[in-house]
């Protein structure tokens, strides 16, 4: 076992990779190339499962690392580490990982293997960005997603593929190209493409700002953040289901995790001068997103647009410069992961029985389905924030840290502006929701539609699990990435506890260790 | 030091229904109608049962000591922000647990008979044991983001039930308009919750979860710089659940669902839940008179407005919605002048006679064949003996008639509201309680006196309802009777048990807010005229009600003419208010969205000008630099000669 | 007369604008190849000259590589204008314009 546990970062991410390699030269039925990418992915969560739970790095630090030569002498480096922040959203790729190839079971029928492969080669590139601490490794792995999704799109895609297809290679493009630039100008005055050469660098506050510019020029199109997010409808509707559910739920978070591991600790003075401005556009992308949601005929579209609206809490969370606030972005990008993969995975059940995503269509199918009905609703209600499931917790800290935030000019006038995205949330869903799935049953063609077939129940009902464990318990995320989250945040040198001044010190001072928990003298209250 | 008291009981008053429900939703078909049914009922029995255990605990406990909590594990635990899934219960979460699962079992009861021929029986019994659970984390939540938690659960399943029947497109409608406007109020709820967390989080010791309600209250001083914000936010959350001007326009809409949710969530229990979270803050209301006064004025506008539009509704559950409306006003009201412990008290004999209330009309609903406009009933007196006479009770108790438990809960809001100072506000109560006699004599006189004016047909099939849901009428409306005693005052000669009761959770409210309660307590004269004027103005009201619906309808007409059509048509369309929303915010919402934003913006400015538009960019560009690739192999080798041409003679003659 | 190095050089440019100037003119892919040579035997000339005035072995690598090239490019062009003639039954070069989109 050594052999793997030593190099369980390696093994992780090109796990997949080997997969698809052998899909396209070993492999050659179909019905076996469905087994064997379900087998790799399953192996790779395995895989993961040991650094869930070996993960215990102290003080936030990376942990697996591995740091071998690779040009120039060491000057680039091939270096993969874990950290608590990687390590969750690794979690998720690959716990999303069998749930897309399961759910593509049926649905792709044309060229299988070339899918199969190229869901696999997306998740190896995926991985490895979430692992890469050199800039170079980072670059490559970072631009290794276009090309599978590019052609997930491009070939398996819906009727505009090709449209949508170019549309999202090219958006990408214009933004990494300005971050390449970037990279090797800080590589020419680091002396090396490591991430921690690059930290350390010294930069004067005008390169900052430059080299802040093209990073998150790159980051906020992935994100997506407004009004860079036209791509992302498009891309969405077109895209296949796995596409789909693999685009919301991990291909999104490169953006704000790129924000996070990159672009905030690398240029503090672009951080404080841009902070205003992304969240006033992540505010904007909230409100924005919801209300464009509401209007859209195309189911896919509305979580699609949905999506804008919760990645522009996670922006919001994260440039509110606070601990809670960038652990709620975390959990906020979690939260989204499960529940508008499972929004997707459901959308991709009914247009496989009817080939068609128009809300109009349907109406009454809670009469025909109910299992279908019951497992949507449950996602929904995690994509709106009901406390107990996990779309909540991951808005309150975000709010609750925005709203305190000391470094944002009007954090208060924000946070209520971005509540609005919370009821706004419940309109477009729930209006959705009654179109969709109440009223009588009138469109004949829904009148033989299935319920949730056992293999569909497989994949949604993980995602469902998830949803309330994270909701009810989300320690388990927030423990592992408290401290890294210090650790990032720590070149921001943002002050820990906000008005602490403001107070007489005798209030401070007050509760004691063992002051009662819900007990209170009158005559405290009113000291 | 005080101890807190450890009880592991709590956990299972709140987790029983949640077991109900878990197991009837998930075995669902697998499990016999009847196995169904009474499992749910022996969960909510259970809760009801171990609350009283905890309560009669608390009983052979000193008052001061009458806190006990129970702590499950940490929710969120974060930097120095701590939740904790935990329970407690206090006086007043004792009062409220105990309202919640005794009129929650009797419901459940009660249901069985009228649910028994509906597909959806499994379904229901999950959903009423869902809400009860959520109705019991909101009122056991040890701390503010705990209630939250059960305050958005009972919305769901009110959103849930009301949309029970989800063949009508107007119920889906109404459960959607239940959630999303509580969902407005959630916004204000949710903004308040980050005030507190944003003001307490730098000052607290380690430990110490910034929510709880006992750290709250500990560090209640430091919440005062915010409270009003505080308070007011709170309160938009308040008015939301609690059906206030100007969220309450759920409320009526939310009768779709079937009736026992209507008396169950949205009379008895949930609706309350605004009420109960106010005086659950009551540390934090006190430090802020603004709030207060608002708190008041809502509460004091919403039972005259919604009053008057009860006036002249002709569906039976839609005047009992509005009177609810109407109730929930008087008892923000009472919260508002700072009688914490009457807006509690009102909540208790409110659910018992206002279940009591819905219940039987669900029982005149049933006998006339699912028939809910009074128009065509009448003369129903004989024929459900039981009903007629409990659901009479019921309105005497809610016109506040001596000594039905109305009338000890009404007056002592209305007293405390005059002794306060308020008269303005007062005049509007008593105003108010004339109101809620008439149109409550009035439902009695149009469905139970008189002729029935229904189809042959429906007539032939109208019978009394089985006892599974005559019982629990009569025992609510033996509460309904004697629910007011607890709580005689002490001008009567009685002991204000329940006020007292409840001293210890209010202590604060008392020694900073109305003053002029305290002083005013041994002038009982005013206490004795104040009582008969409104027990005198309320019997009036019902006489008039009686005499004009029963006696001369023809009187009753004159009287709609005389109102001159208009206003009478202004208060049945309740004052537009609906109409006003959807003009003012829904409808232009949309449109902003779709024409503006999307088309405009998404597809037009960005995708269109900008996206598309530098595309289109580069190919005209490209198009004039493709004239020179036309394929003309000769011509690029002419195209070589010459720039080589010209760049050597370049060299040439320039060095 | 002496030969110098200008007459050899003259020779190069002669032979190169011949080689040019039938490679504008004339349409036959297979004459156009012929005279790519031409321009090609042209360098090759200038390279000699070159390396024997510096006496510097490098033109006559250079030479070398030329020929390399020359004969590479006569076979890849040739077997391209084969495989051309035996679809479209042409090698004249203003009908062969399938790459311009």
């Amino acid at each position: 076992m050594s052999f793997i546990t030593d190099h369980i970062l390696t093994w992780v991410t090109f796990l997949p990779l080997l997969g698809s390699l052998l899909l396209w030269t070993v492999v050659r039925r179909d019905d076996h190339a469905r087994v064997f990418a379900l087998a790799v992915a399953l192996a790779d969560f395995v895989l993961s499962l040991h650094l869930w739970f070996r993960y215990d790095g102290p003080g936030g630090q990376d942990m697996f690392t591995e740091k071998v030569a690779w040009l120039f002498g060491g000057k680039i480096n091939y270096h993969l580490a874990c950290d608590g922040i990687s390590l969750v959203l690794v979690m998720l790729t690959t716990f999303l990982g069998p749930l897309v190839i399961l759910s593509a079971w049926k649905a792709v029928t044309e060229r299988v293997r070339d899918y199969m492969a190229m869901l696999l080669f997306l998740q190896a590139a995926m991985l490895g960005t979430f692992f890469a601490r050199d800039m170079l490794l980072f670059y490559v792995f970072w631009e290794a997603m276009l090309i599978p999704m590019y052609f997930i799109i491009g070939i398996w895609g819906g009727q505009r593929r090709i449209y949508a297809a170019v549309k999202f290679f090219i958006f990408t493009m214009v933004g990494s190209v300005f971050m390449l630039v970037a990279i090797l100008w800080m590589y020419f005055q680091a002396g090396g493409m490591g991430l921690e050469q690059f930290l350390a660098l010294d930069l004067e506050r005008q390169a900052q700002l430059w080299l802040f510019g093209a990073f998150i020029l790159a980051f906020a199109i992935k994100v997506p953040v407004f009004p860079l997010h036209t791509w992302l409808p498009d891309a969405h509707v077109e895209a296949p289901t796995a596409g789909s559910v693999i685009l919301a739920g991990v291909l999104l978070k490169m953006g704000t995790y790129g924000m996070l591991r990159f672009a905030m600790p690398l240029f503090p003075a672009g951080v404080e001068a841009f902070a205003p401005l992304m969240s006033i556009l992540a505010v904007i992308g909230i409100i924005y997103g919801a209300l464009v949601a509401l209007v859209q005929p195309d189911i896919k579209k509305l979580v699609a647009y949905s999506s804008v609206s919760h990645l522009g809490f996670v922006v919001l969370g994260l440039f509110s410069l606070t601990p809670l606030g960038v652990a709620g972005g975390i959990f906020q990008m979690l939260a989204h992961g499960l529940s508008t993969g499972a929004l997707f995975l459901l959308v991709g059940v009914i247009y496989e029985r009817r080939h068609t995503r128009e809300i109009s269509e349907f109406g009454g199918l809670a009469h025909r389905m109910p299992g279908y009905a019951t497992v949507f609703m449950i996602t929904m209600l995690a994509s709106v924030g009901l406390p107990g499931l996990a779309g909540f917790v991951g808005e309150f800290m975000i709010l609750l840290g925005t709203f305190g935030s000391t470094t944002l000019d009007h954090p208060r006038l924000l946070t209520a502006l971005a509540a609005t995205g919370v009821v706004l949330g419940a309109i477009y869903m729930l209006w959705m929701y009654q179109r969709m799935f109440f009223g009588k049953l009138t469109n004949e063609k829904n009148r033989d539609l299935r319920d949730l077939s056992v293999r569909e129940y497989a994949v949604l009902l993980p995602l469902v699990v998830f949803m309330f464990w994270l909701g009810v318990r989300p320690g388990m995320v927030l423990d592992r990435v408290e401290a890294s989250v210090e650790r990032v945040l720590a070149p921001l040198a943002v002050p820990a506890s906000p008005h602490a001044d403001d107070y007489p010190q005798h209030a401070l001072g007050g509760g004691t260790a063992d002051a009662p928990v819900f007990v209170v003298h009158e005559g405290e209250a009113h000291r | 030091m005080e101890t807190h008291a450890n009880e592991t009981l709590l956990r299972w008053i709140v987790l029983a229904p949640l077991l109900g429900a878990a197991v009837i939703g998930l075995l669902n078909r697998r499990l016999p109608r009847r196995v169904a049914g009474l499992l749910a009922c022996a969960t909510v029995g259970l809760s009801f049962a171990l609350s009283v255990v905890v309560f009669l605990r608390m009983l052979g406990l000193d008052p001061e000591h009458r806190r006990l909590t129970d702590i499950l594990a940490s929710w969120v635990a974060y930097g120095n922000l701590r939740i904790d899934i935990g329970f407690a219960m206090d006086q007043l979460s004792a009062v409220m647990a105990l309202v919640v699962t005794g009129v929650g079992f009797l419901i459940h009861v009660y249901s069985l008979g009228y649910m028994a021929h509906d597909d959806g029986f499994r379904r229901f019994f999950a959903y009423l044991n869902l809400f009860i659970f959520s109705m019991m984390t909101l009122v056991l939540g040890e701390n503010l983001v705990m209630l939250f938690v059960g305050w958005e659960g009972v919305g769901l399943c009110s959103y849930l039930l009301i949309s029970f029947w989800f063949d009508g497109e107007a119920n889906a409608v109404a459960g959607k308009k239940a959630f999303v406007v509580n969902r407005i109020g959630d916004f204000g709820f949710l903004l308040g919750m980050f005030l507190i967390g944003v003001t307490l989080l730098p000052h607290l010791a380690p430990g110490e979860g910034a929510f709880s309600f006992a750290v709250m209250q500990h560090h209640a001083p430091l919440l005062a710089p915010v409270a009003t914000a505080i308070g007011l936010l709170l309160f938009l959350g308040a008015t939301g659940k609690s059906a206030q001007i100007p969220l309450y326009i759920w409320l009526p809409d939310a009768m779709a669902g079937p009736t026992p949710v209507s008396a169950l969530i949205h009379a008895a229990t949930m609706v309350t839940a605004g009420v109960y979270m106010i005086a659950r803050m009551n540390f934090l209301y006190v430090l802020t008179p603004t709030a207060m006064a608002v708190v008041a004025a809502v509460g004091a506008a919403t039972a005259i407005f919604a009053g008057t539009i009860a006036l002249a509704q002709n569906d039976i559950k839609k005047v009992l919605a509005y009177s609810t409306v109407s109730q929930l006003g008087y008892m923000m009201l009472a919260c508002g002048v700072g009688a914490f412990a009457m807006g509690i008290f009102h909540v208790m004999t409110h659910a018992f006679f206002k279940a009591l209330l819905f219940l039987a009309s669900g029982s005149v609903i049933h006998a006339m064949s699912h028939e809910q406009d009074m128009r065509v009933m009448g003369g129903l007196r004989r024929k459900l003996p039981v009903t007629w006479w409990t659901f009479l009770v019921g309105t005497l108790a809610i016109a506040g008639v001596f000594p039905l438990a109305g009338f000890f809960s009404k007056d002592e809001i209305l007293w405390k509201t005059w002794s306060s100072g308020n008269t303005v506000l007062w005049v509007i109560g008593f105003l108010a309680a004339g109101l809620t006699a008439f149109y409550m004599m009035r439902l009695v006189s149009l469905t139970f006196f008189g002729t029935n004016r229904a189809s042959e047909e429906v007539r032939h099939h109208i019978h009394e309802s089985p006892a599974t849901m005559t019982v629990p009428l009569v025992i609510l409306a033996v509460l309904s009777i004697v629910g007011g005693w607890v709580g005689i005052p002490a001008f009567m000669g009685g002991g204000a048990h329940f006020e007292h009761w409840l001293e210890p959770v209010f202590a604060g409210g008392h020694a900073a807010g109305t003053h002029g309660a305290a002083h005013a307590v041994h002038d009982t004269t005013m206490e004795w005229i104040l009582a008969g004027a409104s027990v005198a103005w309320g019997v009036l009201g019902l006489l008039l009600g009686w005499i004009v619906y029963t006696r001369r309808l023809a009187v009753a007409e004159a009287g709609r003419r005389f109102a001159g059509g208009l206003p009478y048509r202004i208060l049945e369309n309740k004052y537009y208010v609906d109409e006003a929303y959807d003009g003012a915010f829904i409808r232009p919402g949309y449109r902003l969205s779709r024409t503006v934003l999307w088309k405009g913006i998404d597809a037009g400015l960005i995708d269109g000008l900008l996206v598309n538009g530098s595309a289109l960019a580069v190919a005209v560009v490209a198009s004039v630099l493709r004239l020179f690739q036309n394929g003309m192999v000769r011509f690029y080798a002419w195209s070589i000669t010459v720039g080589l041409t010209v760049f050597v003679l370049y060299l040439s003659f320039s060095g | 007369m002496e030969v110098t190095m200008t007459h050899y050089l003259v020779l190069a440019a002669l032979l190169f604008l011949t080689g040019m100037t039938g490679f504008i003119v004339r349409r036959n892919a297979i004459v156009m190849l012929m005279c790519v040579e031409l321009m090609l035997a042209a360098t090759n000339i200038v390279f000699a000259v070159f390396a024997r005035a510096h006496a510097d072995g490098g033109g006559h690598v250079f030479i070398l590589m030329n020929f390399a090239i020359a004969a590479a490019e006569a076979a890849i062009g040739l077997a391209i204008l084969v495989e051309i003639y035996r679809r479209r039954r042409t090698v004249n070069v203003d009908d062969l314009k399938a790459l311009m989109e």
